[in-house]
């Protein structure tokens, strides 16, 4: 998708003056979090477990080479075929001729956040093939042409009202024409007309959550088991995976299984845990007759061995925007593009450029939930802050932000004058505002003052002066 | 390999280990990471599912249940009786489609004069499936499905109703001792097509974070932990 981060505070502005999505995302601030708190004391061993998480994603990646070497080798002998994509790019062609090779004219999509990386439903929907999205909430977005804005609850934006009125307007025509109002309802209506898709689909393309090297598989975990169905019911299965979701052994893979539901829904386990390994064997009744592998880089291979090394652990549990502050009052469409949250201000960076992205990292308090609850120990913080290092050092920041912290510096590397400085500015702030304590508006700090008031000093003089007083 | 595709191949390889400013895997390392995969070692182990094998049964229906599974804990020569009386409970027709291997075959299905049942995939219309289970894990309430001649994916998936027959002696405690169920059972090279772990009928939450079930599998699970 075309990114809109360069904008991000324009997006923010229509972000809070949208009262539907203010009214999911109030849902959305109890729902999740509060899951995954209970869960994690559910299971005494989850601190151990985040820990080994990130070891084996750590060794995944001083090893990458080796594990998707591996992983091809397993693959190709269980008769499937890995393709290797550089790039976006050649990831979009790749699929675009398998699913040509076999004429086909409709893919079921499971959830795939790399193919929305890729915007590879606009590359299909141009080769004259139908892309349909059968996890629900993606299938809702895809009605209504959004883009999704969490990354395991595409459609967390809307409310039931909102997709009762989607689905009569899209449902009317294949003969659904009552508006429904319970949630059980609007899911069978989409369970009916999914299922026959599924059945009529010539492709299953779903991403992965990992693919496991010591035995060629990609494993996908879901609720709805769309993706059962998509990678059983079609003559092709095509999995879309990034190169850092390799990771060595099943044994590693039940410690990740352990800390993703949970970190994500707050499940102990999601319904639908699945291994694939290369297409339908002699003898079996059901399976695809093809299986590929697409494995995309697209950037990322540059990231290793760096500062920002870490953000390539990220195992897409959604944690980090689950407890995000800024992420509860704007959703995920204000972030500009695919990856929203603490996790996207870190990504999209990397993967669509700093000039595009620079507000992202910033829009940021730094208050630490999202390193806190993040089951594979992503600093995100300190890789907002490289961001906003990098920032500086290229010349994105604007003029204002780079003077008045010009001026800071002058004055923070002159502590006497410093003083007498901010002695001056307190003792005004104060003369003008202690009589009730607070400022509605200030001269240069109308951006703050506009929503909330500036608090005045207390008595007392500067937390410099205060100390140099208590140590006497 | 075509040439395009090993040009590509190389470039992402290449790009990994410059980026890892080292040649590629060899020496130590290289054997580390092979010893990895020749003898994978476990992460921290779960305490809740370290138990007898009775009390791993017991925890086994307790997280099913807690995942809106239901659980039957039957002798042998109910199993069948169960089945029939599970359906016209629940109002559902009698009538299934079942899994072809031998498995099954040990119970008296032919005393179920009202039932009708057919042994092969599912199709889009069937409206109840009667399958077994590789292994049930008592850590989560988990039943885990290999396919195969004898058991079809679209049994997991396409009917509404899913009733599954588990036999105590394969419920373990948790997924380490399934993956090594399967590498007994099958060699290391040899993966069936898919392994599914399902926890649960299928469910969705994403209108308003309200769970619904039967998103797209199906919406009733029906266990029956078989005594032995």
């Amino acid at each position: 998708m075309q990114s809109t981060a360069h904008d991000f505070k324009g997006n923010v502005g229509a972000a809070l003056a949208d009262p539907n999505l203010q009214d999911s995302l109030g849902k959305l601030k109890v729902g999740f979090s509060e899951r995954r708190r209970q869960a994690a004391e559910r299971l005494p061993e989850f601190e151990a477990l985040r820990d080994r998480a990130r070891d084996i994603k750590n060794h995944a990646l001083a090893n990458l080479d080796f594990y998707l070497e591996e992983f091809e080798r397993k693959v190709t002998a269980l008769g499937g075929q890995v393709h290797w994509a550089p790039t976006a790019e050649d990831a979009r062609r790749i699929i675009g001729e398998l699913c040509r090779s076999i004429g086909a004219r409709t893919v079921a999509k499971s959830k795939s956040m790399v193919a929305e990386e890729i915007a590879l439903n606009d590359h299909l929907e141009a080769l004259g093939i139908a892309p349909i999205e059968t996890d629900l909430g993606e299938y809702i977005i895809q009605l209504r042409r959004e883009p999704p804005s969490h990354i395991i609850a595409p459609a967390v934006h809307l409310t039931k009202d909102q997709v009762a009125d989607t689905f009569l307007e899209h449902h009317g025509k294949l003969g659904f024409t009552k508006r429904l109002t319970e949630r059980n309802d609007l899911v069978a209506e989409a369970r009916h007309i999914l299922r026959q898709k599924f059945l009529d689909a010539d492709v299953g393309l779903t991403g992965a959550n990992f693919l496991v090297a010591e035995t060629g598989s990609s494993m996908l975990i879901t609720n709805e088991g769309n993706a059962d169905l998509s990678n059983t019911l079609p003559r092709m299965h095509i999995v879309l995976a990034s190169i850092e979701k390799v990771i060595p052994t099943l044994e590693d893979a039940a410690v990740l299984l352990r800390v993703l539901a949970r970190s994500a829904t707050g499940q102990e386990s999601s319904s639908y845990t699945t291994l694939n390994t290369g297409p339908k064997r002699a003898g079996d009744l059901d399976g695809p007759e093809q299986y590929h592998v697409v494995i995309l880089d697209n950037g990322r291979s540059s990231v290793l061995g760096t500062e920002m090394q870490d953000m390539l652990r990220c195992i897409r549990c959604g944690a980090c925007m689950n407890h995000c502050p800024v992420y509860g009052a704007i959703g995920g469409h204000a972030y500009g593009w695919v990856y929203p949250g603490p996790i996207g201000a870190v990504l999209t960076p990397q993967l669509v450029g700093l000039e595009e992205a620079s507000n992202l990292p910033n829009a940021s308090t730094f208050c630490g939930r999202c390193e806190s609850v993040c089951p594979v120990r992503i600093p995100l913080p300190s890789l907002m802050r490289h961001w906003r290092e990098r920032e500086f050092e290229r010349h994105l920041t604007p003029k204002a932000v780079r003077q008045g912290l010009a001026l800071w510096g002058f004055l923070a590397r002159r502590p006497r004058l410093y003083r007498r400085m901010t002695a001056l500015a307190n003792r005004l702030l104060g003369l003008f505002g202690r009589a009730n304590g607070r400022y509605g508006s200030l001269p240069l700090a109308g951006g703050w003052t506009r929503f909330r008031d500036f608090p005045a000093p207390e008595p007392g003089g500067t937390f410099h002066a205060q100390w140099q007083r208590r140590r006497q | 390999m075509d040439n395009r595709t090993s040009v590509a191949r190389a470039q992402i390889l290449n790009g990994i280990r410059r980026a890892l400013r080292r040649d590629a895997l060899s020496g130590q390392a290289r054997q580390e990471a092979e010893a990895r995969l020749a003898q994978p070692p476990r992460g921290p182990a779960v305490a809740r599912a370290n138990l007898q094998h009775a009390d791993k049964v017991a925890l086994f229906c307790q997280w099913a249940e807690a995942n809106n599974a239901t659980v039957a804990r039957v002798a042998p020569d109910q199993v069948t009786g169960e089945v029939v009386s599970y359906l016209a409970r629940n109002n559902l027709p009698a009538q299934a489609v079942v899994a072809p291997g031998a498995d099954l075959d040990l119970f008296d299905w032919g005393s179920q004069t009202l039932l009708s049942l057919r042994k092969g995939r599912a199709e889009g219309s069937d409206p109840v499936s009667i399958t077994g289970a590789f292994a049930g894990i008592a850590e989560t309430g988990t039943l885990v499905m290999a396919s195969g001649p004898d058991h079809p994916v679209t049994l997991n998936l396409l009917p509404d109703t899913h009733v599954v027959v588990l036999r105590e002696s394969d419920i373990v405690g948790g997924y380490e001792d399934v993956w090594g169920r399967l590498r007994a059972r099958y060699g290391k090279d040899g993966m069936p097509r898919t392994v599914i772990a399902i926890t649960g009928p299928s469910r969705t939450g994403d209108i308003e974070q309200t769970i619904e079930l039967g998103a797209h599998g199906p919406r009733r699970m029906h266990i029956l932990v078989v005594r032995e």
